[in-house]
């Protein structure tokens, strides 16, 4: 993104132009990269482009960082993670970057980033996902959070999600489409 | 679904990253002790079965383009309708309905800063109801999930 309101997102202005050959690639792998011995041949002959250029498309990518990972990701639900809160946090201002990292080291948070404030409507800048088999595991690890931030966050709440009301994955849109 | 102690392994140790090599599931199969085979088999059926949700890429939202989460507070005799509204909205990508005054939170996708805002303000428009957006400032730890408590789960 080139245009950001937010210094801290400036830095990641993307180096690495995504060309039609890379769409292609995104594209044909977001049901999953093809489970068989070499994937790269098997996506290579359904798009008709060499084995070694998808390997080292991806690769790219990679190292550009507009492929983030290649992963086995786990449904956290199905698995028995059935109580998803997302505890939010009112961190002081100058505290906030520092607790951030330290919360997002924990070994069950799944994702930390803060937040803008909306005062008087919305007061919390730290949002932390935490997964848990019942709610009181999530008040547990929430706890745990809490004793970590010590005096620097000043309120909090968990927002337990009561419905999963569409949940896709990353979609680009095909070349032409409106 | 029963998870053996292989399967778990091997959800341990490629949830967050798989090797980008040549032959990917062989590489696994050796850290993990059995075939290529056995690996290509076994993503198989936990994909089938959907406890991994994908075995795949995972791109950066923010370089292939634009996104934020939003939130808005739905009258409770409306939030079906609302719901219905923001999943028909281009480029909403999760919608989850959480406990809170705020009970809807939505992520809006786009390929731009500037799309982003129309769709935004055009989804505002039609709900009749404030938006709160909640763009990432700084981001600690993304999308990386976390330590699978195994004996939580048993």
């Amino acid at each position: 993104m080139s245009v950001s309101t937010f210094p801290s997102e400036q830095d990641t202005t993307p180096g690495y132009q995504l060309c039609a050959r890379d769409r292609q690639l995104i594209l044909a792998t977001q049901a999953g990269l093809p489970l068989t011995t070499d994937p790269w041949a098997t996506l290579g002959e359904q798009l008709d482009m060499p084995a070694d250029e998808v390997l080292a498309r991806f690769q790219r990518m990679q190292e550009a960082g507009v492929l983030r990972r290649v992963a086995a990701v786990p449904d956290h639900y199905r698995l028995g993670y059935r109580f998803n809160g997302m505890t939010v946090w009112d961190i002081r201002d100058e505290a906030v970057s520092a607790m951030g990292r330290r919360v997002g080291e924990l070994s069950f948070v799944s994702h930390c980033y803060r937040r803008p404030r909306h005062l008087p409507w919305w007061r919390y800048n730290l949002f932390a996902m935490v997964h848990g088999t019942s709610q009181r595991e999530v008040e547990e690890k929430a706890a745990q959070i809490s004793n970590l931030l010590g005096d620097t966050c000043s309120g909090h709440t968990i927002l337990y999600s009561s419905a999963i009301l569409k949940k896709t994955g990353l979609r680009l849109k095909k070349q032409g489409d409106a | 679904m029963r998870l053996d102690s292989t399967d778990k392994q091997l959800i341990n140790l490629y949830q967050r990253d798989l090797p980008v090599c040549e032959r990917p599931y062989l590489e696994m199969s050796r850290q993990l002790g059995i075939s290529e085979g056995e690996v290509i088999d076994r993503l198989q059926t936990l994909q089938s079965r959907q406890v991994v949700s994908r075995v795949g890429p995972v791109f950066e939202h923010r370089r292939a383009g634009a996104s934020l989460l939003a939130a808005v507070a739905a009258p409770e005799e409306q939030i079906d309708l609302v719901a219905a509204r923001i999943n028909r909205a281009p480029g909403v990508n999760h919608n989850y309905a959480r406990e809170h005054t705020y009970n809807l939170w939505f992520v809006m996708t786009a390929p731009d800063e500037d799309t982003l805002d129309e769709r935004l303000d055009e989804l505002e428009h039609q709900l009749r109801l404030p938006m709160l957006r909640l763009p990432m400032v700084e981001g600690y730890h993304i999308d990386l999930g976390f330590d699978i408590d195994w004996e939580a789960l048993s």
